[in-house]
């Protein structure tokens, strides 16, 4: 990988579906060009984004993790928005704690009619990311945070 | 070990044409797990389903990935098709590769790659898909229509046509909304109150309609076929079942305030009817008006009252039913033009906005018809109308037009030539907009036969000047300034969202856009629904419309809420949360951030200790599915089917392998 204006870094989008990942459907219908970037997963809600996901796509080798939902005060499930707004205020102070840089986390609010804007925060987070380049773990801060056992493991059934 | 079929969608040419989905199928046909992978031209087709089933059969596939548009648009297709080909709904899952890839980029080698990503992960988390049963609940066969303006009142009597029962509420004492408050309609002229009266009257009659006016929702619980709505019965002072509508007391009460029918132009008592085809016919009390509640004295209409109907002490009551499908139709609140400060309106008494010229005109309002200018009683000889007040203007107003208020102009002027043969009309307009069923063809007749002036062009400043009102404009099209000495000025003021809209719309969990009026679900497709199952929209609540569109919305809000109305069972997306009870640790950090109340307590005896514990448990009729338990949970015992935290791992995993290779 060279870290130049060709580098496409890899960016690990979690959008919940009723806003962001309409808007990331609506910038495809209005043919809104964006770099190659995201790698976009749907969400029902932010709400349901565990902070696992996002240091488990950084684990995984992802430049970066956009969480995108509806604005506040337009979730589908109320407050859901809220609930992630704090989690990732916390999680981002924690990552950052680990040496991870600030371009590498982003939140942003993106509703179902602004295809526009989710092409606009791709561009920019990608140009923020080729400014830091590939991510690189310190040793310690996988120590730190990362390596810290799997806290998931996979259920055996529900009940 | 699972057999997969991947199928990739060309969409014609617009995934073909950036991604090579020939490679792309052949490339999925060596990930691990994949026993089929194949391509075609359009997957949704009658033939590209037929091609998903038959391989299901043909390769024994248990699980199935379709690459093509978003599942906002096709998942229910597929769905289907999988279960027609026999295997559970929820086997199937889709890879966004149109939307989220050929339509937004155009290097075919990077979208080619990118589509091959998808699809990889996705077929790692379809291999730990679920089987999943849809939901069903039974249907409360009841609507709940919110607004009794014309929209309401028509959705209402379809609604009790059809043979199911409704509520229709209403904030004000009366039904009618702002069609009551009219004389004439645009662009046949009739009698507005001829037209509207007996339809009040039939929703009174109707044995499958309750009205509820001076009414208020206050909670909404619930789901579509399920809402629980809690209506707030304000105290109207008057007991409705006592009340014959004789109006004694009204005639004998010595307060008055200005009346909100007749927009501040006319008085009423402090006990009221709004106006005399109101229904239900019985007096209101307004207490900040009353001497009895400002003073503790008077209690005149409680003496009069020959049925004992008046009753100081009532109060708030709330009534609480369960609804299966809720109209909204709460009407539109029309721009204050004081902004304006050019226009004096506020200042000027005889500077008014077109719905007080409306009740001026009508024979029941507050001048009886005559048109008498406010300040002094007279009848005008030269009247200023001035367009566009609030519309299509970002700076003081709003951007949009209100799409009425060319017609209704054009109506008043014709009303005030039928009234006053001498009058000199003046219009000052931006653009005529008449595009209904005859709509240019009336405004043609104001403007060549009633002898209308109409300029084009912005009025910059009106002032007083000897008993006149001099209006300075510009005529764009003449290129000049023009002077006109006026008696009456009347502002075409926009309309605007109800202030209390947006509260509403929190209630019932449906959004607004940015002004404030209420989003339908498609511009274009669903213009009657909105985003939440079950409840729709009709009238000017959604945008500025004229009676005729807000009748035919009502209408279609209607048939909507019929249809699902008919049914005895809904069926709905298995998307909820399930807890796993062995892990469960009962701390129920769950139930302190479900915002559906789901979340219950269950005592559980431990087998092998015997010991009791309390553990959580999903009322899945409740649940919405939205996750923010499994995200809270500390032991990760709570998991939300559809998106368990083993098929998002599975899918982010799979996203980074490919990358890596």
């Amino acid at each position: 990988m060279k870290e130049n204006k060709e580098w496409i870094p890899k960016i690990l989008a979690l959008l919940c579906r009723w806003c962001a990942y309409a808007g990331a459907d609506l910038a495809g219908t209005s043919r809104i060009p964006y770099p190659p970037s995201p790698r976009i997963i749907r969400f029902p809600c932010s709400a349901r984004m565990d902070p696992y996901f996002v240091i488990k796509g950084f684990r995984e080798g992802f430049d970066g993790v956009l969480v995108a939902g509806c604005h506040p005060g337009d979730c589908h499930y109320s407050v859901g928005n809220y609930y992630a707004r704090r989690r990732f205020m916390l999680l981002k102070e924690l990552l950052l704690f680990a040496g991870i840089e600030p371009e590498r986390i982003q939140m942003r609010w993106i509703s179902a009619a602004e295809g526009k804007k989710f092409a606009q925060v791709v561009n920019e987070m990608t140009e923020d990311i080729r400014r830091v380049g590939p991510l690189k773990l310190k040793e310690e801060a996988l120590e730190i945070i990362l390596k810290k056992e799997e806290v998931w493991q996979p259920l055996p059934g529900s009940e | 070990m699972t057999r997969i079929g991947v199928f990739v969608c060309w969409c014609g040419a617009n995934i073909a044409r950036t991604v090579d989905v020939e490679l792309v199928a052949q490339k999925a046909s060596t990930l691990p797990g994949v026993v089929y992978s194949t391509s075609y031209l359009y997957m949704c087709s009658d033939p590209g389903q037929a091609l998903i089933k038959d391989a299901i059969r043909d390769y024994n596939l248990d699980r199935v990935v379709v690459a093509s548009c978003s599942p906002a648009m096709h998942e229910p297709t597929f769905r289907k098709a999988v279960e027609e080909g026999g295997l559970n709904p929820y086997f199937m899952e889709m890879a966004n590769i149109r939307e989220q890839n050929s339509w937004v980029h155009d290097d075919r080698v990077a979208a080619t790659e990118k589509a091959f990503e998808l699809i990889a992960a996705t077929v790692e988390r379809v291999k730990r898909a679920q089987p999943l049963e849809p939901l069903g609940f039974s249907v409360e066969k009841k609507a709940l229509v919110i607004g009794g303006g014309i929209a309401g009142i028509q959705a209402a009597l379809d609604i009790a046509e059809a043979g199911f029962k409704v509520y229709l509420v209403e904030k004000t004492p009366s039904i009618g909304g702002r069609m009551a408050q009219f004389d004439k309609t645009f662009p046949t002229l009739d009698c507005a109150m001829c037209i509207l009266s007996p339809k009040m009257v039939d929703c009174y009659r109707h044995p499958n309609i309750t009205i509820l006016s001076y009414s208020e929702i206050e909670e909404v619980k619930g789901f579509v076929g399920n809402f629980e709505v809690t209506i707030r019965k304000k105290a109207r002072s008057v007991d409705e079942k006592l009340c014959t509508g004789c109006g004694l007391c009204i005639e004998k009460c010595p307060s008055k305030a200005k009346s909100e029918f007749d927009e501040g132009v006319g008085e009423r008592k402090a006990i009221y009817i709004p106006f005399p085809q109101a229904v239900p016919l019985v007096p209101v009390i307004d207490r900040e008006a009353c001497l009895w509640f400002s003073k503790g004295r008077c209690g005149l209409c409680q003496r009069v009252c020959p049925t004992k109907a008046i009753d100081y002490s009532q109060q708030d009551t709330f009534i609480k039913e369960r609804f299966g499908t809720i109209i909204v139709a709460t009407g539109a609140d029309v721009f204050d033009p004081v902004v304006y400060e050019e226009y004096g309106y506020g200042r000027y008494p005889d500077v008014i906005t077109s719905a007080q010229l409306e009740r001026i005109i009508d024979p029941s309002g507050p001048t009886k018809g005559e048109i008498l200018r406010p300040s002094d009683g007279k009848h005008p000889q030269s009247v200023v109308f001035i367009q566009c007040v609030g519309s299509r203007d970002e700076q003081k107003g709003y951007p949009y037009c209100s799409r009425v208020c060319c017609m209704y102009t054009a109506k008043h002027a014709f009303l005030l030539r039928e009234h006053l043969p001498n009058v000199k009309l003046y219009i000052f307009y931006i653009d005529i907009r008449a595009f209904g069923k005859g709509y240019e063809e009336f405004v043609r007749r104001v403007q060549d036969e009633l002898g209308a002036n109409y300029i084009r062009g912005r009025v910059g400043r009106i002032y007083p000047e000897k008993g006149k009102l001099i209006v300075q404009g510009a005529d764009t099209l003449l290129g000049q300034q023009v002077r006109i000495e006026a008696d009456l000025v009347v502002l075409a003021t926009a309309l605007v969202p109800q202030k209390d809209v947006e509260e509403l719309a929190r209630k019932l969990s449906i959004s607004t856009d940015q002004y404030g009026w209420l989003m339908e679900a498609h511009p274009k497709l669903r213009p009657a629904e909105t985003m939440t199952k079950g409840i729709f929209i009709a009238g000017t609540c959604q945008f500025p419309k004229d009676i005729s569109d807000s009748v035919a919305q009502a209408s279609a809000a209607a048939s909507k809420a019929i249809a699902i109305l008919q049914q005895e069972w809904l069926y709905s997306e298995p998307v909820v949360a399930r807890v796993n009870k062995n892990k469960c640790v009962g701390c129920f950090a769950c139930k302190e951030v479900c915002p559906y109340s789901a979340i219950e307590e269950e005592a559980l005896v431990e087998q092998t200790s015997g010991l009791e514990k309390r553990v959580a448990k999903v009322n899945e009729g409740l649940c919405q599915g939205c996750g923010n338990c499994a995200s809270a949970c500390r032991s990760q015992a709570i998991d939300l089917l559809g998106f368990t935290s083993e098929e998002l791992i599975a899918q982010l995993e799979g996203l980074a392998k490919v990358e890596r290779e």
